[in-house]
């Protein structure tokens, strides 16, 4: 599988990192090398064998309903670069 | 199904609704903060709903429970095997980065809802799946000229995402689903159902095709926070998307959003390159394996749903469809009725609760079941009273009034304004006696074949009575007399 430039540039701008047009040729190749590796695996044959999902023989554990946790709004905003009236305060996001 | 005639010819509308139900719980799906409404911003957050490095989450057995009850109330198929996974898509009020959901394999499978139509008839909607995700921040942009305010105490509530099929074909048949789900949901105590609060948010999909072709096109209306709201966001969907068609136009698949206040949509162009969600396994979170006794269990203690109780309603007490439609949309009122209908007229009892009751309780703002100063045991004992025929039917009507604006029992108000039924025959038999005497002119009209005439006497006698006089009996004397 080969990945072009467009899909850099798509996948950089879905994940919201920069990637100078520059870089853009570089990273064709590096992630056209990765997916190509990881392809190698479809050369086994898994017919019938579930999908795994998980390495550990243990189910989702599970909580009970009870509030343990919260009320604690100065911690929660304290790394905000910007906070107002106990809000996060972020440029205008409007629809 | 309704049919649009267009220019070129008819048109169907086909709608698919996806309801986001906020679930009834003390804490969030992967969080132990709390979740009631209308709490100070951000007191509400952990550090997991805030998205800190590091933190994991676990889930609340309460939000699984409330999914499974949900999907039993829905007669849907339980997956006792479900995942976990990663919606990607950046937002101001989603600190993850993602929402954790379930996509491809959901805690619910398909189900059938039944539809309660205005004609009284019904139809069955089916039910894609139900998954179970969390709910994203709050955000205000209306507090400040350039910024937005962020509020994370909603950041991770469990939403149940409810998915029908592409099976309704009309606005009224979109309202009488989301009422029905609406019922079921409070009914069985997994959500509290509110739009106004946004509890409870629908998406409305929809395409138009002609009479049976394959399917068009669909539009999603996203967020839509009343039942008329979507009424109306569908009414306009449909006629723009007709327009569109008839001008020989392709419709876009696109996100739609609609503007209450002015009546009107737009493409929310912004959304459509973040469709791509790139979901993959949440590796925080292990598959989630439910067992098959807990199913079983939770469902012998399902309470009883709006469409068992309404068949009950109609098979034990005889109430047409209609009424018992009525009755049972909400558990209190249901509840309600039945107290009254026991041991009493089951059909005067509906008629009571439907008419006159409602009719009150709507008149008085603020007004519920519960505030109420008119409360079952007092409905019926006015309901008693005029099966003993202490009072008439219109009376009762009177004293109904006096019982709300006092809070008075009926009995009580009879007495004190005097308005106990004259059923004592000498005493009529005096007052129709004295009126044949005073108008021998309409008795021989009367007689002489005008029997129209018999209303006037009745009404003379109510006159003279104060409307006291039992109707049935009053006929019956002035016929004895006068025939």
């Amino acid at each position: 599988m080969a990945v072009d430039k467009d899909t850099v540039a798509r996948i950089a701008k879905l994940a919201r990192i920069r990637i100078p047009e520059e870089q853009q040729e570089a990273l064709t190749g590096e992630l056209t090398e990765i997916l190509n590796w990881v392809e190698q695996l479809s050369e086994l044959d898994t017919e019938g064998v579930e999908p795994m999902t998980s390495v550990v023989a243990m189910t989702l554990p599970q909580r009970q309903d009870v509030v343990t946790d919260g009320d604690c709004a100065d911690k929660v905003l304290k790394n905000a670069p910007e906070g107002a009236h106990g809000f996060f305060a972020v440029p205008k996001v409007v629809e | 199904m309704t049919i649009i005639e267009g220019k070129t010819g008819p048109w169907e509308m086909v709608i698919g609704l996806e309801v986001h139900a906020q679930v009834i719980a003390n804490s969030k799906l992967f969080s132990g903060a709390a979740t009631a409404f209308g709490a100070e911003p951000n007191s509400q957050v952990s550090l997991v709903d805030a998205a800190m490095p590091g933190m994991l989450p676990v889930i609340n057995e309460m939000a699984v429970e409330q999914a499974i009850k949900t999907g039993l109330g829905l007669n849907a198929k339980i997956n006792l095997f479900s995942e976990f996974e990663r919606k990607n898509y950046f937002y101001a009020d989603l600190p993850q980065g993602y929402q954790i959901s379930q996509f491809l394999h959901p805690i619910v499978g398909e189900g059938t809802i039944i539809l309660d139509l205005e004609d009284g008839k019904t139809r069955e909607v089916g039910i894609e799946r139900l998954h179970l995700e969390q709910d994203a921040g709050k955000s205000l942009h209306d507090q400040h000229p350039t910024m937005s305010y962020i509020d994370l105490n909603r950041s991770g509530v469990t939403l149940m995402e409810i998915v029908s099929k592409p099976d309704m074909r009309s606005a009224e048949e979109a309202g009488a689903y989301l009422r029905k789900l609406r019922s079921i949901l409070r009914y069985l105590g997994t959500c509290d159902g509110n739009m106004d609060e946004g509890s409870m948010r629908a998406d409305v999909n929809l395409s138009m095709r002609r009479p049976g072709d394959p399917l068009g096109t669909r539009t999603e209306t996203k967020n839509v926070n009343s039942i008329r709201f979507v009424q109306q966001s569908i009414e306009l969907e449909a006629r723009r998307q007709v327009a569109i068609l008839e001008e020989g136009g392709t419709i876009d698949q696109e996100t739609r959003l609609f503007d209450a206040s002015k009546g009107t949509s737009r493409s929310m162009r912004s959304k459509e390159e973040a469709h791509d969600y790139r979901y993959f396994p949440d590796p925080d979170l292990l598959p989630l394996n439910v067992d098959a006794d807990w199913v079983e269990s939770l469902k012998k203690d399902l309470p009883e749903l709006p469409d068992a109780k309404k068949q009950r309603f109609m098979d034990e007490f005889g109430l047409p469809v209609y009424d018992a439609g009525v009755l049972v949309a909400d558990q209190e009122t249901a509840a309600f009725y039945e107290t009254i209908a026991k041991g009493r007229d089951p059909k005067l009892a509906a008629n009571w609760v439907i008419g006159e009751y409602f009719g009150a309780l709507n008149r008085t703002s603020g007004a519920n079941l519960t505030n109420a100063p008119v409360d079952a045991t007092k409905l019926g004992g006015l309901i008693d009273l005029i099966a003993d025929g202490t009072i008439s039917g219109r009376t009762a009507k009177e004293v109904f009034e006096a019982m709300w604006d006092s809070g008075k029992d009926a009995g009580a108000i009879v007495e004190e304004k005097g308005l106990k039924q004259i059923s004592d025959t000498g005493a009529l038999e005096g007052v129709i006696d004295q009126l044949i005497t005073d108008n021998p002119g309409q008795v021989e009209q009367y007689q002489g074949g005008n029997v129209k005439l018999i209303g006037w006497f009745v009404g003379q006698v109510m006159k003279a009575t104060q409307g006291k006089a039992n109707p049935g009996m009053v006929n019956q004397l002035l016929k004895k007399k006068l025939d």
